[in-house]
């Protein structure tokens, strides 16, 4: 049932857009008034997102990613622009009737209203019976002990996790995410990440999440668009697009990729979990030693799957097993792939059991140790941050 | 002592007028205030011109062009007897028209300001959850501008009571149908009657002052209290 939902997206708009730091703030009437003699930047965007998880959109600011959000919020008029969700047609639509629910960069709770009462204001328009209850939703965001309170009341954090709730409540065919933790402090980001992890395991329906923020996406995003100047540069499944050396996303001082294990045991007294890089348990008993990494212990049982990251920045490379070192994940790897970042630093893609892992080094060690392509190396990786624990 | 029967005539009179009047304001004005604190077309500083047109004008202009318009000779005029079968000049009806230009400007301005200061982002995010133009009007507009509203028809509802100059070149002097307050205080004094002169010009004094009190007192207090817009 959920593959025939697909969100199928062709947008087409040309407008002028506003200098300095509005740049993506492009107002409703200059954006319609500008004809295309006097438009200077045109946003050109043909995708298919998937009917369910997260699909962010990636890109710097002022690519149009946020007015691409609009178009599909309709809140924009573009000059070309269809969407369908599954066979429902709604480019024709205005906004109000597009059933699309939306978080703004600014929570835009009604000021007047206390947080039920925002709640409530969705909750009385909701576009059909098939959403989550408002317990459900006040439950997912923990905002049970503000209800009673005004939004001047709240912290940033706390307004922006009542703004996602109430565009939970109208039951939306989709809900659309604008950067919704650029005004957040960098305190309450992870609270709201963990929030919106818990909507992507319970919601239905997908979400498209707009971000600059790498780490964002790397930790949320199932999808992943890259934009540049109002054009799509690239789009796939978020654990492909990581590894793809031909992306700006893997040459950036934050690039990581993200990998999909699986909890093989735990190690009681060093206080660690031993983590597998492939997935089918019971298959390769004999190489799966190899590939596992440790990190500090979890509270899984084993077999259940682990998202983790690994930062290319802390992949170093060797020709034999270092055996007297404080690094624990060692990982044999075969180098596919070798792409240089600048004039001193080049970045190596390895292949350790099926998935693709990322390390930065000088070009100077790459030279010293002769790496090409093909050649067998073990990857010392220094951090692993846990992403997600998911149960199977 | 007494108020004469002609007064009191005069006093439901003139609050009837400024009753319907400023229901009447409230309903166009609300619309051109909107259309004006969001306009950008040139247009729009000449609609916003003669809006305010009648705070400069003697009333004695705009009553003569408005009874010379109210002529069954001229189209206004002539319109009105055909739908209603009743003149406009020397009627209350024309009194209503007269008034709602008069006081047009203590109306829509007051409200324009108030809608220059409303987040108009708060009505996109409506707009998603699928509120209609009236729903975000009625749930947000209204109660977020609220002290606009009611400084426009405090305004507009005391600034007609205290009408004169339009009232009487367009209405003349009708006890029970066009005799104002303001008019019937004239009356007073021509005839050398100051008491009752008097009586009804402290009672509008203190009329006009109790209501101005009760408009700042009311912002006043919104201003200490709920942090408005």
């Amino acid at each position: 049932m959920s593959g025939d939902k697909k969100i199928q997206l062709a947008v087409e708009h040309s407008f002028l857009k506003k200098g300095g730091a509005q740049k993506e703030r492009v107002q409703k009437k200059s954006a319609q008034k500008a004809n295309s003699q006097e438009a200077d930047f045109t946003l050109a965007i043909k995708a298919q997102l998937p009917s369910k998880g997260i699909t962010a959109i990636y890109g710097p600011s002022g690519c149009g990613k946020t007015t691409l959000l609009r178009c599909i919020a309709g809140l924009e008029q573009a000059d070309h622009s269809q969407l369908h969700i599954g066979a429902d047609d709604l480019g024709a639509l205005p906004a109000k009737q597009r059933q699309l629910g939306y978080v703004f960069q600014e929570d835009r709770l009604f000021p007047h209203l206390s947080v039920d009462g925002n709640l409530n204001f969705a909750w009385k328009r909701r576009f059909s019976d098939n959403g989550p209850s408002k317990q459900q939703v006040i439950a997912w965001l923990d905002i049970e002990i503000l209800l009673d309170r005004k939004p001047d009341q709240l912290s940033g954090g706390q307004k922006q996790r009542v703004a996602i709730a109430r565009a939970l409540l109208t039951a939306p065919r989709c809900l659309l995410l604008d950067e919704p933790l650029a005004g957040v402090d960098s305190k309450a980001r992870n609270p709201i990440l963990r929030h919106l992890e818990t909507l992507a395991e319970n919601l239905s329906i997908p979400m498209v999440y707009v971000s600059h923020n790498l780490d964002e996406i790397t930790r949320l995003a199932d999808h992943l668009i890259i934009m540049d100047q109002g054009r799509l540069v690239a789009e796939g499944p978020l654990l492909d697009m990581l590894s793809r050396l031909d992306l700006d996303v893997t040459r950036q001082e934050s690039a990581a990729v993200v990998l999909n294990t699986r909890i093989v045991d735990h190690d009681d007294r060093y206080s660690l979990t031993q983590l597998a890089l492939s997935l089918d348990s019971g298959v390769s008993l004999g190489s799966e030693s190899d590939a596992q990494l440790s990190v500090g212990q979890l509270s899984g049982e084993p077999g259940n799957t682990v998202r983790v990251r690994i930062p290319s920045r802390d992949v170093s490379i060797a020709l034999e097993r270092p055996s007297q070192s404080s690094i624990l994940n060692i990982l044999p790897g075969v180098i596919s792939e070798i792409e240089s970042i600048d004039g001193a630093r080049v970045i190596i893609k390895t292949e350790v059991a099926g998935q693709a892992i990322l390390a930065r080094i000088t070009r100077k060690s790459m030279e010293h140790l002769q790496l090409e392509t093909g050649k067998q190396v073990y990857l010392q990786i220094k951090t692993v941050a846990l992403l997600s624990e998911t149960l199977n | 002592m007494n108020l004469l029967a002609s007064d009191i005539t005069a006093l439901w009179l003139t609050l009837q007028l400024a009753a319907v009047t400023t229901v009447i304001l409230m309903v166009i004005g609300a619309p051109l205030a909107w259309w004006l604190s969001r306009s950008t077309s040139k247009f729009s500083s000449v609609v916003e011109a003669t809006v305010a047109l009648p705070l400069i004008l003697p009333p004695t202009v705009i009553g003569f062009y408005l009874l010379i318009a109210f002529s069954p000779d001229n189209f206004l005029g002539s319109s009105w007897l055909a739908l209603t079968g009743q003149p406009l000049a020397f009627t209350f009806s024309g009194l209503v028209v007269g008034s709602v230009i008069y006081s047009l400007p203590f109306v829509v301005q007051p409200l324009q300001s108030g809608f220059q200061h409303f987040d108009h982002k708060l009505l996109e995010a409506a707009e998603t959850m699928g509120a209609g133009t009236l729903d975000r009007f009625f749930n947000l507009i209204i109660p977020l501008t609220r002290r606009a509203f009611v400084t426009a028809a405090l305004l507009g509802f005391a600034h007609t009571m205290g009408e004169f100059g339009v009232v009487l070149m367009i209405g003349g002097n009708i006890p029970g149908e066009t005799q104002v307050l303001s008019i019937a205080l004239y009356d007073h004094v021509e005839a050398l009657d100051y008491q009752r002169a008097h009586w009804l010009a402290g009672g509008l004094l203190a009329f006009s002052f109790a209501l101005l009190i009760l408009l700042y007192g009311f912002n006043r207090h919104k201003k200490s209290g709920v942090k408005q817009l």
